[in-house]
């Protein structure tokens, strides 16, 4: 697989955010998150917790009821190609061929088409996909379709990278591969990335930060930052026991219910 | 690194079905279709010759025998008998076909657009339902004496009558593929920098494309219908209006080549439909 240039990358500053919705208990509130240009941030968290809220609001897809969210200095306001969101549920277009759907970003840049092409192949390639570049996404497996997902979102070069649970229907095998393939990515593009995940072991094993998130409707508290983690091991390997004491901190505040209010 | 490290996980994988079981597969289907149009036309030619009394009070006594409509069909299409409709086919069916298309298409021309608009945005679809429900459940039927007496006979009031009728399927088909987009190829067109218009084109459209076609047949099955009723006054060529001349003149076995003819018509014009899809589609999974 060919290595990536650096790209664009942001950083990332959540002050006092808060969301209602309508009718129902805040969700979220008072949630501060300062992230630095090119760091790489997990989000873990029971279920309810928020935290794919908060990637949506990240991503522009929801508004905050209060508080800032800004992403290189501007505030967000909706969703843009600034910010490359990654599904767990892939969100290709199936009528698109893979090489189609990656170059479905750059071709709203307007870019000249020889432009959009070159940087098509770039991302195919980097993620090993250059045989199946004529290949519709019904036609590729689950782990296939996510590596499509990332080029996409990667040959748009965004400064901040969302990615919303992206390995969790994936088979174990599948999804160690993908991990030490985004690893990878980052290393090379330096991207800002928030990475929303259930498992502990993905976020130690990827993140420079680790934010854990506690609370939710169901505790009749609002879903906030419990603490955040920091993951000073340089090696990663899942094994080592300093890699399971770092899992075991983390798995305890996870599960540590929040008093309620 | 090379891509055929990648670990290439079971790509949709596809059980070939053996060429010859496949061929004795169509065979059957098409050995067991026979039967019953067979017996169909020997209990019309058995009839016909006893002049059997069916319910409904169908006399078969003043039916064609099968063989004169075959001997019809041959005259209206190639003047085997010099009457009044031979070679006749050639001016009815071209005119009849353009009537059809030219409704067909103003009403699909029409009823996508707004179909996309009143299934993604509610203002538009407040706007325009109640007329649309008000105006559905009429009869193209019901629409004749009244277009008669404003537009009057003739190619126009045929090809407003087929617009109004293929319009709804059309109209209703897009709607109901419109508001089934799924919210992820929304959100996913929006994050990868499209603007509002740019959603419709490309994301609503194509993921309704399905529920669109499925319309757009139903539109122009209904299109050939209509055009029996549309011709049945005034207009001089064309398939309906060439039955309605054999009844005045009772020659019973062309008015069945007539609706042999527009059976046919139809049948092929919608696989000509299915073509043309598949034509520009190929094989992009965009109808299924």
């Amino acid at each position: 697989m060919e290595h990536l240039a650096a790209g664009r990358t942001a950083d990332v500053r959540i002050a006092g955010l808060t969301k209602n919705y309508a009718g129902a208990v805040t969700a979220m509130a008072d949630v501060d998150l300062t992230i630095p240009s090119g760091e790489f941030v997990a989000v873990v968290g029971a279920s309810g917790c928020g935290k794919s809220t908060l990637l949506r609001i990240l991503a522009g897809f929801e508004q905050p009821s209060a508080g800032v969210v800004e992403v290189g200095g501007t505030p967000v306001t909706g969703p843009g190609p600034d910010r490359g969101v990654v599904f767990q549920d892939y969100g290709l277009f199936p009528w698109l061929s893979v090489r189609e759907n990656v170059g479905y970003g750059p071709a709203r840049k307007k870019l000249p088409k020889a432009e959009v092409a070159a940087i098509t192949d770039r991302f195919i390639a980097a993620v090993g996909l250059t045989r199946f570049a004529g290949k519709y996404p019904a036609q590729l497996s689950g782990g296939m379709q996510q590596r499509v997902a990332i080029a996409r979102v990667l040959a748009n070069d965004p400064s901040l990278l969302l990615m919303d649970e992206p390995f969790g229907a994936l088979d174990a095998l599948t999804r160690s591969d993908l991990q030490a393939e985004l690893k990878r990515i980052h290393v090379d593009t330096r991207t800002t990335v928030v990475f929303v995940t259930h498992s502990i072991e993905e976020a130690v094993f990827l993140a420079d930060r680790v934010v854990v998130m506690t609370g939710g409707a169901a505790h009749g508290v609002p879903g906030h930052i419990s603490r955040i983690v920091p993951v000073e091991l340089a090696d990663r390997d899942v094994t080592s026991p300093p890699f399971n004491e770092v899992k075991r901190e983390i798995a305890e505040l996870v599960h540590t219910v929040p008093e309620p209010v | 690194m090379t891509t055929s490290t990648v670990p290439v996980e079971a790509a949709a994988p596809t059980v070939p079905v053996p060429p010859a079981r496949r061929r004795r597969g169509r065979l059957r289907t098409v050995l067991l279709g026979l039967p019953v149009p067979l017996l169909f036309l020997l209990l019309w030619h058995v009839g016909r010759e006893n002049a059997w009394e069916l319910p409904f009070g169908i006399r078969m006594g003043f039916l064609p025998y099968p063989a004169d409509v075959a001997r019809g069909l041959a005259n209206y299409a190639f003047g085997t008998r010099d009457d009044a409709f031979s070679n006749l086919l050639w001016e009815d069916l071209p005119a009849s076909a353009l009537r059809v298309l030219s409704g067909f298409a103003l009403a699909t021309l029409v009823a996508v657009p707004l179909g996309v608009l009143m299934g993604r945005f509610s203002t538009a679809h407040a706007l325009f339902d109640p007329m649309i429900n008000l105006f559905r459940p009429i009869p193209a039927t019901a629409w004749v004496p009244l277009v008669a007496l404003l537009i009057g006979y003739g190619d126009q009031a045929s090809i407003f009558l087929i617009t109004l009728s293929a319009f709804f399927p059309v109209v209703l088909g897009t709607i109901s593929g419109a508001r089934q987009v799924p919210e992820r190829l929304l959100e996913a067109a929006r994050m990868l920098g499209t603007s509002g218009v740019g959603t419709l084109l490309r994301v609503v459209l194509p993921a309704a494309a399905p529920a669109i076609v499925n319309g757009m047949r139903v539109g122009l099955g209904l299109s050939w219908v209509i055009l029996v009723l549309s011709e049945t006054t005034g207009v001089p060529t064309g398939l309906g209006s060439t039955i309605f001349l054999a009844r005045d003149v009772v020659q019973t076995d062309q008015i069945v080549v007539g609706m042999i003819c527009i059976a046919v018509a139809g049948f092929l014009s919608d696989r000509l439909l299915m073509l043309l899809f598949r034509v520009l589609f190929r094989d992009r999974p965009l109808i299924k």
